[in-house]
Parts: C-alpha cells; structure tokens; sequence
C-alpha cells in the first residue's frame, strides 16, 4: 500500500468548507472521516454534529445504519468480500476463510497490526466476474483462495463491461470509447439527443417521452413521461431531478458498467430531464460499493461544466442545471427513492410512507423526479432517433432496448442488450451458450433477489413487461441468475434470506422481525434440520411480509422463497 | 365535506381528511395497534392495523391511510387476519411482552401460538440502569419509536435519543451509548409515560411495586444520585 499521508487532527477544514448546508452534508461528512480515520471516534462524530446541527444520538443512528461507517476502527486496507448468490456459486465463502487465514485474522475484526480489516458483504456488482471483492477502491474479480493474499496487492482488474450482443445502442460507446473524452462522446452521437430535446418546449419533451413508451428500468416499471409530467405540473419550487443509482439489487451490475464507461449518456438524459420538468438542481446517487463509477462520474460532472454542458444558461438557452454526486454508503435499502431521499438529506435511510409520492413531496420535499441509470441513458437515445425508431424497439408495451445482467452457471456471464425481444430460454441458450461445463439447466432466478425462480419447463416466456406480468413474473432490474442442476436451491435460499435479513431497514414489524424468522427457518432447511411446520411458518412469515410491509423490500424478501416453494415443494419436505 | 365508503358492508359517512382508523371507529369497529399513540406521530411502523381494501395489491395500514370516497374495506379478512396473527407470533418470539395487556389481549384475540416460533432468537439486551429516575429495560422493547419521538419534535425537543442498528438489531440509543445522565436527557419522563411494554419504567413505580413508601423511596433515590456523583467526579 502506498503511505498515507497523515490525515489532519480534526474536521476542521472540512467542516469550514461544508457546514453551512447543515444535515445533508451529514452522510458525506462521516463518509470523510471513515476514509481519513479507518472509522469514526466519538470525538470526531460530536464534532461533526454539532457543525451540522444535528443531534448527537442521530448522529450515531446515522453512522450504526449504514455498513460502511464504522465506530471502532478498521484496518488501513479494508477488503469487501462479496458473498452473494452468484459469488458463493464461485467459491466465496473459501475464499474469506482462505484470507482470514492467511493474514490471521477473522471477519470484521482488524489484524494485530492493524493493516487489514476483512469484511464479508452482500453483492458488489461485479457477478460477471464472480467470485469477486472489493480492496479499498480497486474491484477484483475471478478471485481464487490460493492466490488470495497475493490479490489483495494485485493491481485491479481493467474496467471492462463483458458487453455480449451484437445490435448496442444503449451499449454502443461502451469499451469503445475514452469514457470523460467529450471529443468521443460528441463523435459517437453525444449531445445529439440533448440539441433535440432543446429544440422543443419542456412540454414536448414530456410528450415525446409519453408517446415513446419509456418506463422506468429500476425495477417497478413505471411510466416515465407520467413521472415527469407529474413533477413539472406540481406547486412548489425548486424541483429535483435525481439519478438512482444506488444499484444493490443481487446480481445487477448494468448500471454500473454504463456509469464506468458511458458517464456522458446518463449526465444527457438527466439534462433532458431536468428542462423537461424545470429542475435547477440534480443529485446523482451511487452506492458507495462502486468508488471507480464515483471517480469517473465525478470527471464526467467537471468535464460536462467546464464544456458549459452544466452550470448557468446552458446552451445559451437560459436554463440552469447542475449535478451534485453523492455517494451511497452501504444500504441497499436506499435504493428505494425515498429512503435514498432521506439518505441525500442526512439521515438513517428509512422509506416513507407514500403518498404522498415524491413528484409532489419528494427531496427535502420538494417535486422531486428521481429515475434508474438505465432509464436516463435511454433518454437521449430516443430523442436522437425520434419517437418512431425508438418504438420500433422492444415490444408494444415495452418500446425501447433494455439490458440483461446474466450471472452464475452461464456459459457466457455479462451485459446483454435486447433490442428485440426475446425468450428467457433463447437468452439462456442462444445468446449466452447455455450452461458451463456441459450440465444441464437446474433453475434461474429472474429480476433479482426480489424476483421468482423459474424452472427449467417455463423458459418460454419473453422478456417484455407485459409478458411477464401475464405470467406473474417481473422483469425487476434485469436479473438473469443461472444455476445448474448440481446446485441446492436450498443453499441459494440461505443466502437470500441472508441478505435480506441483513437489508432490512427495521422500520416496519412485518420486515423487520419477518426476515429475521425467514433467515431462521431458511438455515434449517439449508442444513437438512427442517422442524415440522416449518412449511406453514414459512408461508405465514412470507405472506405477512408480502402483504403488510411498509415498501418494496418487505413486499418482495419473500418471493423467491414462495416461488422455490411453489414449483419444488419437494424441498420443503421435513427429511429431505 | 363526507367521505362515504364500506366497512365490512356496513356504508359509512366520514369526515374528509379521516383515517381509515377514525372510519372503523365510526362502525364501531376496533382496529389493534401497537405502536399508535395519540401523543406521536403516527409513522405505520407495526402495521398491526392493516385492512384490506378492494383493489389494492397489498393490505393498508388504517393509521396513515387516508378515507377515500368509495373504498371497500375489510378489517376481519383472511389476509388481515393472518398478518395480524403472525405478527404478535413474530414479536412474541423477540422481546418480553409479559407486561403488556393490551398485546397479550391481542394474542388472545387471535390466537395466537406464543411457541410459534421455536428456536427463534430473541434479541435480549442487558438492561440499562444509570439514573435515579427509570430503568431501561429494552428485553421489553418492541421499537414502537414512541419514546424517541416523544423526546424529539413530538413532545420534548431534547433529542437525547435515536433509534439505531439495522433490521432485526434495531434498537433505541443514545451517543455512543452513553448513560443517560452525560446526554441531552433532563428527565422529563414523558418517554417513559409513552412506553406499552414497561421497557421504560420509572423507578418510583419500582419501588411501589417493592412496597417501599414515599420516604424510603426519596432516600433510596438520593443514595443513588450520590453514588453516581461520586463515581463522575472520580472520572
């Protein structure tokens, strides 16, 4: 590790610079002083709050939510090991022990030396290249427990997306070009999108985006023309527009491969955006597992305002915008948009009771338009083609391209954009080859953690909105998570509850004290243990979360156990 | 301006701005709750109050739902039901509800099987004695958050609390756990009148309990006041 410089005795400086925002600088302040300090000391947290203004007892709130804020110390180099679904396929849970061994020490507790701090986490976005993990900020894929001690000094892997279909649009640029060269961007049809957009009144733009079929790809689906109109219409000012990319959802990794190597696209749609909607202030929020899509976007932002692409008077057309990036800081909670609101406004990241909805009462209550990466980075593409080509793409119902992050027993793991839309089998089998090492297809998870296992016999269905809703299945964030017929289900199941019991915000009954029976009963089946009425506790605890949790994380941390348990049921069995 | 909507078939003619809870009331309808108090912010944390309503894909929490014109609600469904019992089966196998009689009437009322779930582990915090005035005893919490908002902008503006951890390790804390004496706390006691569970408990209530009289109860406290000066200016 290179030294480092010995950081300053306090906050002050930072606090100068910063304090006269009050709470909202609360997450990036603690963010500072983890990286400066390896964790936050008490005398440093009462010296942020009282700067901020904010309560001392929230303040350690704040910190306890999120996993990467620490208040005892870490080590100088801190390893992320991810051991989700798709890594524990790969060997993760080897490979921490293997480390843990090797520089003797155990998860989550400092070595003697305090050099190294290993940490087991939940996905970190990189499952085409599982196993992986996380070194300070370098990502490190295809890890193997006999070389591990020496990876952890390797340099990281070169950022590159796995892109695996022919016809790219949303992909084009991707591994192409130098991501932060404005010179390449505008080459490859950059700005072409926003030069139209700008040619029409804020009104237009929200109709082409009506007329154009766009809906939301973070996962609910929702219509995004409708979004904006709602925004542009609502009383109160200023409005935000904000950028969701807080991408934690197990086995998704598409936005961050557009934000590593496509940055200028998202910054073009979020322009659009806010001139649709007439928003002066946008906020783009990336989790904290992703530091190399920090660094670029924040090259990106500077590049885009010294070009006057943000700023006052953009384009000459008297309106301004700008960007501010914030970063996530380990809680997949907040990739829900109002738990990620309370998040940017410095507080534990809870979600709030809708409605109201945040087109009306969104960040620090104001209108608020908060979209996914992949649906900004359509944006200008479909105002580069014009409504007409843009619907020609994708189905009736679901215009456009959209991307699919295959992960686990594939033959060929990585992104694939899907212009015309096709079979779940045939991107199984045709476009991605199939299944590794000559086995047969045992089950694939769609949409993601919280999304249903599908069994080999109903691949059949295509990949559109409305095609899976009729088969009471989501598309989610575009999840293809593969498994071969040698794996246990049962095990993938553990790791579900697992994660799900370890996201859980603890704001409502039914998630908070639901994930954790779920977790419970999930580690007897895993372990052949299973008591009898266990089915019926587990139906009952997925049922109360599904039905009576407060958000999307209750509503779905039981689907995919109901699916395994509608279509092997054998499994649930006491005995088996 | 009324709202008319159905309640388990009955019509029912409510004030606009109504929650569902204020329409079940005027059907004479009891809708269980846990964490609601009329003195906090009704946040829908326990959801113990859900009902159906016809045409939602998830069941309504009838603290924070709005009455709308035309609403078909259900309070005694099979979902509702099983949410309701399932949830104090849940939360039973969690914390010490042994001094809550409302909640036990619930359970009662929904039979619900106190061994639902074997195994389970309970959360089981040390309990917090380090003032003269109440006992935290958190085995009996169940994050009702009625005490860290009675001490914030609901009741008290003293911020003293706040909850903290994640998930099933929530909890309520104060700055790095400090004892209640070195935070913001000036013991105003609302908190503790705020609690179902007894996990805040004032120690006059103790002491009665003990049989102690008033006196003796003064003494014991300023013994306690004492000792606990001491050991601060020994630091």
């Amino acid at each position: 590790m290179a030294e480092r410089a010995t950081p300053p005795a306090s906050m002050q400086d930072y606090l100068a610079a910063h304090a006269h925002r009050g709470q909202t600088m609360l997450l990036p302040a603690l963010l500072e002083a983890q990286k400066r300090y390896n964790h936050i000391s008490k005398e440093i947290a009462a010296e942020i709050g009282r700067a901020l203004n904010v309560p001392l007892a929230e303040v350690t709130g704040v910190i306890e939510f999120y996993s990467m804020l620490h208040d005892r110390p870490t080590g100088e180099t801190h390893i992320r090991i991810c051991e989700s679904p798709v890594c524990n396929l790969f060997g993760a849970k080897t490979v921490s022990k293997t480390l843990c061994r090797e520089l003797d020490t155990a998860i989550c507790e400092p070595t003697i030396d305090s050099k190294y701090y290993v940490e087991s986490v939940e996905c970190l976005g990189l499952c085409e290249r599982a196993p992986v993990m996380l070194v300070d900020d370098r990502p490190i894929g295809q890890t193997t427990p006999d070389v591990v001690a020496e990876l952890v000094r390797r340099p990281p892997d070169p950022p590159s997306g796995l892109i695996r279909t022919g016809t790219r649009l949303l992909t084009a640029r991707l591994g192409k070009i130098s991501p932060t060269s404005l010179p390449d961007y505008e080459e490859t049809d950059g700005l072409r999108g926003l030069e139209a957009a700008l040619a029409l009144s804020p009104m237009e733009v929200i109709e082409q985006v009506k007329a154009a079929g766009l809906m939301g790809r973070g996962g609910a689906a929702f219509p995004t023309g409708i979004k904006w109109e709602g925004a542009a219409q609502a009383e109160g000012q200023p409005k935000y527009l904000v950028c969701n990319a807080d991408e934690s959802e197990p086995g998704t990794f598409k936005d961050r491969t557009l934000l590593e190597e496509d940055p200028f696209s998202i910054l073009e749609g979020m322009l659009i955006a806010a001139y649709a909607i007439g928003a002066t202030q946008g906020f783009l929020y990336v989790r904290g597992e992703y530091p190399r899509a920090q660094g670029i976007l924040q090259r990106a932002i500077e590049v885009f305002r010294s070009a006057g692409l943000l700023g006052a008077n953009i384009r000459g057309r008297g309106f301004d915008f700008d960007i501010e990036l914030r970063s996530g800081a380990g809680a997949y909670i907040c990739g829900e948009e109002t738990a990620l609101f309370e998040s940017i406004e410095g507080k534990r990241g809870y979600p709030r009771i809708k409605p109201p909805f945040p087109t009306q009462h969104g960040l620090f209550g104001k209108p608020t338009v908060i979209n996914n990466v992949e649906t900004f980075a359509n944006v200008p593409l479909l105002f580069r083609m014009g409504v007409e080509e843009y619907r020609k793409l994708g189905s009736e119902k679901s215009s456009g391209p959209r991307l699919f992050c295959l992960s686990g027993d594939t033959f060929m793991p990585g992104l694939f954009e899907i212009t015309t839309p096709i079979t779940l089998r045939d991107l199984i089998f045709k476009e991605a080859g199939g299944i590794r090492n000559g086995r047969k297809l045992g089950a694939v998870l769609l949409g993601g953690a919280a999304g249903k296992f599908v069994p080999p016999d109903q691949l059949d269905v295509r990949l559109t909105f409305e095609d899976t809703r009729a088969a009471g299945l989501s598309l989610g964030s575009g999840v293809v998570m593969v498994f071969d017929e040698t794996r246990d289900l049962r095990q993938v199941l553990l790791d579900l509850g697992h994660f799900f019991a370890h996201e859980s915000c603890g704001k409502c009954y039914p998630c908070q004290l639901g994930t954790q029976r779920q977790l419970e009963i999930l580690e007897r089946l895993a372990h052949g243990q299973l008591l009898p009425g266990d089915k019926e506790r587990l139906t009952d605890v997925g049922w109360t979360m599904t039905d009576a949790s407060l958000c999307g994380l209750g509503q779905t941390a039981a689907t995919a156990v109901l699916s395994v348990m509608e279509h092997w049921p054998h499994l649930f069995e006491p005995g088996q | 301006m009324t709202l008319t909507l159905t309640i388990d078939g009955r019509e029912i003619h409510a004030p606009a701005g109504s929650s569902l809870m204020q329409a079940a009331q005027l059907a004479d309808v009891d809708t269980p709750v846990i964490c609601y108090h009329e003195a906090t912010t009704p946040n829908g944390l326990c959801r113990q109050c859900v009902v159906e309503v016809d045409g939602w894909r998830v069941l309504a929490p009838a603290c924070v739902t709005p009455a709308a014109e035309g609403m078909e609600v259900h309070t005694a469904s099979e979902r509702v039901t099983r949410a309701r019992r399932t949830l104090l089966e849940m939360l039973n196998a969690s914390i010490d509800l042994s001094q809550a009689p409302e909640i036990q009437q619930q359970m009662d009322d929904y039979q619900a099987d106190r061994e639902r779930f074997p195994g389970a582990e309970r959360r089981a915090p040390a309990m917090l004695d380090d003032n003269p005035f109440y006992v935290r005893d958190y085995d009996k919490c169940l994050m009702c958050w009625r005490c860290v908002q009675a001490c914030a902008d609901d009741l008290q503006f003293t911020y003293a609390l706040s909850t903290g951890g994640r998930g099933y390790n929530s909890h309520v804390t104060t700055f790095f756990d400090a004892p209640m004496p070195e935070t913001t706390c000036v013991f105003c006691g609302n908190c503790v009148a705020v609690c179902p569970t007894n996990a805040l408990i004032s120690k006059t209530e103790i002491y009665l309990q003990q049989g102690l009289d008033y006196d003796s109860i003064r003494r014991e406290k300023r013994n306690q006041r004492r000792a606990q000066d001491k050991k601060g200016g020994a630091q």
